[in-house]
């Protein structure tokens, strides 16, 4: 009996967006008087972080501080339609429609801006720390809050932009299987090192160590938090979950988080990863997607790791000590 | 975009992360309503049974019972999530009808004072059930003679007159006879449950003619939309509040507990409060399917991949939810990321007597990179080659086309590997190191 | 059976409260006070998310009849939180990103305090056996474990660095 290592890997793509497209999503942006702006969506955060970025995006394109930018999701009775938060496309959907609406709102903001300085447009900027200005003549230079109440109770207008973004749907064709599924890919790689116990069958998963490709990270703390929560999960899956232990059989499903096995912050390997950025060209500062494919190679990686440290070469998930055994037991001649 | 960027980029703090904290952030169930009602769900026993009565005189005897609603009540009492983007046909029931087809499956809702009182009456509810032969395994249930599940007389989904999603591309027979290996394996993962710590639920809110729903539902719209059809009220007398989700992981796409809270909002005039059981959310909330696939790829003597068929059959449960969406994004994709000529994919959707399945991050792609990335290693030991070789070999690039017939365009498969390498300090040949995912010289298929 | 008065301390207030016999803590806190911050996650003692301390301990308050509590001390999230500000280790917290969709950071963060009060430095091995019961199912828990080390240093005086 003995402790054998291995290690395994596995390399996947991943595709962004509600797949065949036709996954609509809006925004609404507006200046306040106090010169904030406020991003009406009605998408759902569950988690992942969705309002941070969509308040990052937003304060990116409109060329303000990011705490100017208050985002209101989710109500529909002021929230624009949005198709939902799921399929990796929340980041890419409604960054696309924000990026559309900050644009006119910036737009409307520089309008004013330019009336009131007696430029031209596109002769005035915004320096991305709260003021507008003349190009090229610092003197001539108003906070935004200032243009935004002026807006307001100078000149009568709104400063507001709206935003749509959608992938029009694509149909399958039911012979060939031809259709356009998704909006961009995002890639990963993951190599797996794991400990068997041959005596209990158990495993150790040592370390997940990844690369991922996700376009652009537009809040690289919280790609982070993804890949690290979805390796966790990933090994979840490999090694734990089941609602049948016995599939087919539907019998001793689990009903509560005593009997659904999950792995606890003692079972935790070292996690690590470097992320690549090669931006998209149709997502929002070339985001990709990174929501829900880092559960996805950690399961292979894994179970190659179990191979390489075995022989054993288990083809069902969960890999269960018990499958594990059977594989060694049938493997002593 | 070309200026340096400013925001987009920076680890700036989470928006939520104070009200996270300070357990100020408020999620769907920590609101309450004076007057608010419970609603509890009573559930078949079985896995699969004719309903020839249900007799609601003990329970309606409790005190705090309030009233019960059953299919009857139910305007169109047809739960099918994607009919807003033109899936068919309607199969599932808001409240069971003549038949259940899971254990678990909904029949009567029981609105009362307490949750006590709501638990008490479900026990009370006496169901006269004629139990039904049940089929749990995907492919016993395509066999001639099995129990049939839906109503249409097999247990497929049909797509288009096929009781699969099929992709074709090239000559996989043709190919097979050539290639110099055969490499076949078959990749079985058992159902799982999304378990996000805080549970399904919503509370439905009588308001001036208006019903405003508190929910934890991952998609807004979908829910008031599907409310809306199965209540037939229009669209504006609903308002839907949510945006915090206590995590989802694709669970929360469901959107089932809305329609029947808000129709017991409708009928007793007062706030309404369903919100899953951890039991419930283990036993009769959907799962990720399970999956079974086979896989045969001809292979050359080298290690180049020219053949691969995929052969899926995901348990879509007793109804079809989103799993027929996911079988198709599974097709799209059980190819994986590599440059293979001729491909061949059925992908089934079969129905069983389970628990029904539905979106689960990676919606019909994460079984498929299990099976594929085991497959690949299967296929390097069979050649003679290391793991990153024989991906490295076959990985496809941009200007490939791919099985569904689209051209790559964002692949990075190839830089991801290497960065992976490097990270590991794993030494990869001088050649490897120089690839990249541009286009083929000669385009596709020019360089397979 | 009839009602009962139950008197217990809550935030450094008496309070009092009239329950039915096997009234859980989590439902007192919840539904009768308003307290929200304790979640509600399985009532079944499996989830950790209802973590609330009496008299210093952690507990899962859905296990806890009212009645045991009576005359004791209570400490919910809502009274661990400073006025102005954050508690350190609701900071911590914050600094390393340690939640997703932050069900489960209520408990979390009274799991942590109770376990920074009995163990200052604690190390890993010792912060894995303290969170054994609390689940988290976004996180994957090493940001947790990275942020009740981060709380320790800050709490000890010697202030480390956010370890992202
Ligand atoms: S709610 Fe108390 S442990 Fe889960
Ligand atoms: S952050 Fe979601 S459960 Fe921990």
């Amino acid at each position: 009996m003995a402790k054998l290592r291995g290690t395994g890997m596995a390399a996947v793509n991943y595709p962004t967006g509600m797949n065949l497209g036709g996954d609509p999503s809006q925004a609404l942006v507006h200046a306040t008087t106090s010169g904030s702006f406020v991003v009406t969506l009605s998408a759902t955060d569950l988690g992942q972080g969705l309002r941070t970025v969509i308040g990052q995006i937003a304060a990116e394109t409109l060329g303000v501080a990011y705490d100017q930018v208050v985002v209101d999701t989710a109500d529909t009775d002021t929230g624009p339609h949005d198709m939902g938060t799921f399929a990796s496309r929340a980041t890419h959907r409604v960054g696309n429609a924000v990026i559309a609406a900050a644009v006119e709102a910036r737009k409307a903001l520089l309008d004013v801006a330019a009336e009131e300085f007696e430029a031209s447009v596109d002769e005035i900027e915004l320096d991305g720390h709260g003021n507008l200005m003349v190009r090229g003549v610092p003197a001539r230079s108003m906070p935004v809050a200032e243009v935004a109440s002026m807006a307001q109770f100078k000149y009568g207008r709104t400063i507001a932009g709206r935003g749509s973004f959608m992938k029009p749907r694509s149909e399958v064709d039911p012979e060939t299987g031809a259709m356009d599924p998704d909006s961009t890919e995002a890639h990963a790689c993951t190599v797996a090192e794991v400990e068997v116990d041959t005596e209990t069958g158990e495993v150790t998963v040592l370390s997940i160590r990844s690369a991922y490709e996700v376009g652009r990270q537009v809040n690289p703390a919280l790609v982070q938090g993804q890949i690290t929560g979805g390796a966790w999960m990933g090994m979840s899956h490999a090694l734990y979950e089941t609602t049948a232990p016995y599939y087919p059989a539907p019998d001793h499903s689990p009903r509560d988080f005593s009997e659904y096995l999950m792995p606890g912050p003692l079972e935790l390997p070292e996690i690590d990863c470097v992320v690549l950025e090669m931006p998209s060209s149709n997502g929002p500062y070339g985001v990709k997607g990174i929501g829900e494919m880092t559960a996805n190679s950690p399961i292979p990686a894994i179970v190659n790791a179990i191979y390489h440290a075995t022989g054993v070469r288990i083809d069902s998930l969960p890999v269960t000590p018990e499958k594990i055994l059977r594989g060694l037991d049938a493997r002593r001649p | 975009m070309t200026a340096p960027l400013e925001v987009v980029g920076r680890s700036v703090e989470r928006s939520d992360a104070v009200g996270h904290v300070t357990g100020r952030t408020r999620f769907a169930a920590d609101r309450a309503f004076p007057g608010m009602l419970h609603l509890k769900m009573v559930r078949s026993p079985l896995h699969h049974a004719r309903v020839r009565g249900i007799d609601l005189s003990e329970a309606e005897r409790v005190p705090g019972f309030v009233r019960a609603l059953t299919a009857a009540d139910v305007p169109h009492n047809r739960y099918t999530i994607l009919s807003l983007i033109g899936v068919e046909p309607e199969e599932e029931f808001v409240l069971a009808e003549d038949r259940v087809r899971f254990k678990g499956e909904a029949i009567v809702a029981i609105v009362a004072e307490t949750e006590e009182a709501a638990m008490e009456a479900v026990a009370k509810v006496r169901l006269d059930l004629d139990e039904l032969p049940a089929v749990f395994d995907v492919e016993e249930a395509l066999k001639p003679g099995a129990p049939i599940v839906t109503h249409w007389g097999n247990n497929t989904f049909m797509y288009e007159g096929h009781p699969c999603r099929r992709v074709r591309l090239g000559d996989v027979e043709a190919a097979f006879a050539r290639a110099d290996h055969i490499v076949e394996g078959v990749y079985n993962s058992s159902p799982i449950e999304h378990a996000p710590l805080e549970t399904t639920g919503c509370i439905a809110v009588p308001e001036g003619g208006r019903f405003t729903v508190y929910t934890n539902t991952q998609a807004l719209y979908f829910s008031l939309d599907n409310t809306s059809i199965i209540l037939q009220v229009p669209g504006n007398r609903l308002h839907f509040i949510g945006g915090t989700v206590g995590g989802g992981f694709g669970g929360k796409v469901d959107v089932i507990v809305e329609p029947i809270a808000t129709l017991a909002a409708m009928k007793t005039g007062r706030p309404v409060r369903f919100v899953y059981s951890r039991s419930e959310e283990m036993q009769v909330s959907s799962t990720r399917s399970a999956w079974r696939i086979y896989l045969k790829d001809g292979v050359t003597a080298d290690g180049r991949i020219i053949a691969r068929k995929v052969t899926s059959y995901a348990d879509s449960g007793a109804y079809s939810r989103q799993t027929p969406y996911a079988l198709t994004k599974h097709a799209a994709n059980a190819a994986g990321p590599y440059a293979i000529p001729n491909v061949s994919i059925d992908a089934y959707c079969v129905y069983t007597n389970r628990q029904p399945t539905s979106a689960m991050r990676g919606f019909g792609v994460t079984m498929a990179s299990f099976a594929l990335e085991v497959q690949m290693d299967r296929i390097a030991e069979t050649v003679g080659l290391d793991p990153w070789s024989i991906r490295f070999l076959n990985a496809y690039r941009n200007g490939d086309m791919k099985p569904h017939r689209k051209l790559a365009d964002d692949a990075t498969l190839i830089e991801t590997m290497q960065a992976a390498a490097a990270l590991v300090g794993h030494e990869l040949t001088a050649e490897q190191q120089a690839m990249t995912s541009a286009p083929r010289a000669g385009g596709d298929p020019g360089g397979r | 059976m009839a009602s009962t008065i139950v008197t217990f301390e809550l935030g450094g207030r008496e309070v009092e409260v009239l329950v039915r016999p096997m009234t859980t803590l989590q439902s007192v806190l919840r539904n009768q006070l308003g307290q929200t911050a304790t979640k509600d996650g399985c009532r079944q003692g499996g989830c950790g998310s209802c973590t609330v301390l009496v008299d210093g301990e952690p507990m899962a308050s859905c296990l806890l009849p009212i009645e045991d509590v009576a005359g004791r001390r209570v400490t919910t999230l809502e009274s661990l939180t400073p006025a102005e500000g954050l508690h350190p280790v609701q900071q911590a917290f914050v600094d390393e990103y340690a939640f997703q969709c932050g069900y489960c950071t209520p408990g979390m963060v009274m799991l942590s305090k109770a376990l920074l009060d009995h163990d200052p430095a604690p190390n890993d091995e010792a912060i894995g056996q303290a969170l054994a019961g609390n689940l988290c199912r976004c996180t994957g828990y090493r940001p947790i474990v990275d942020a009740i080390r981060h709380a320790s240093g800050a709490m000890s005086g010697h202030d480390t660095e956010p370890v992202r």
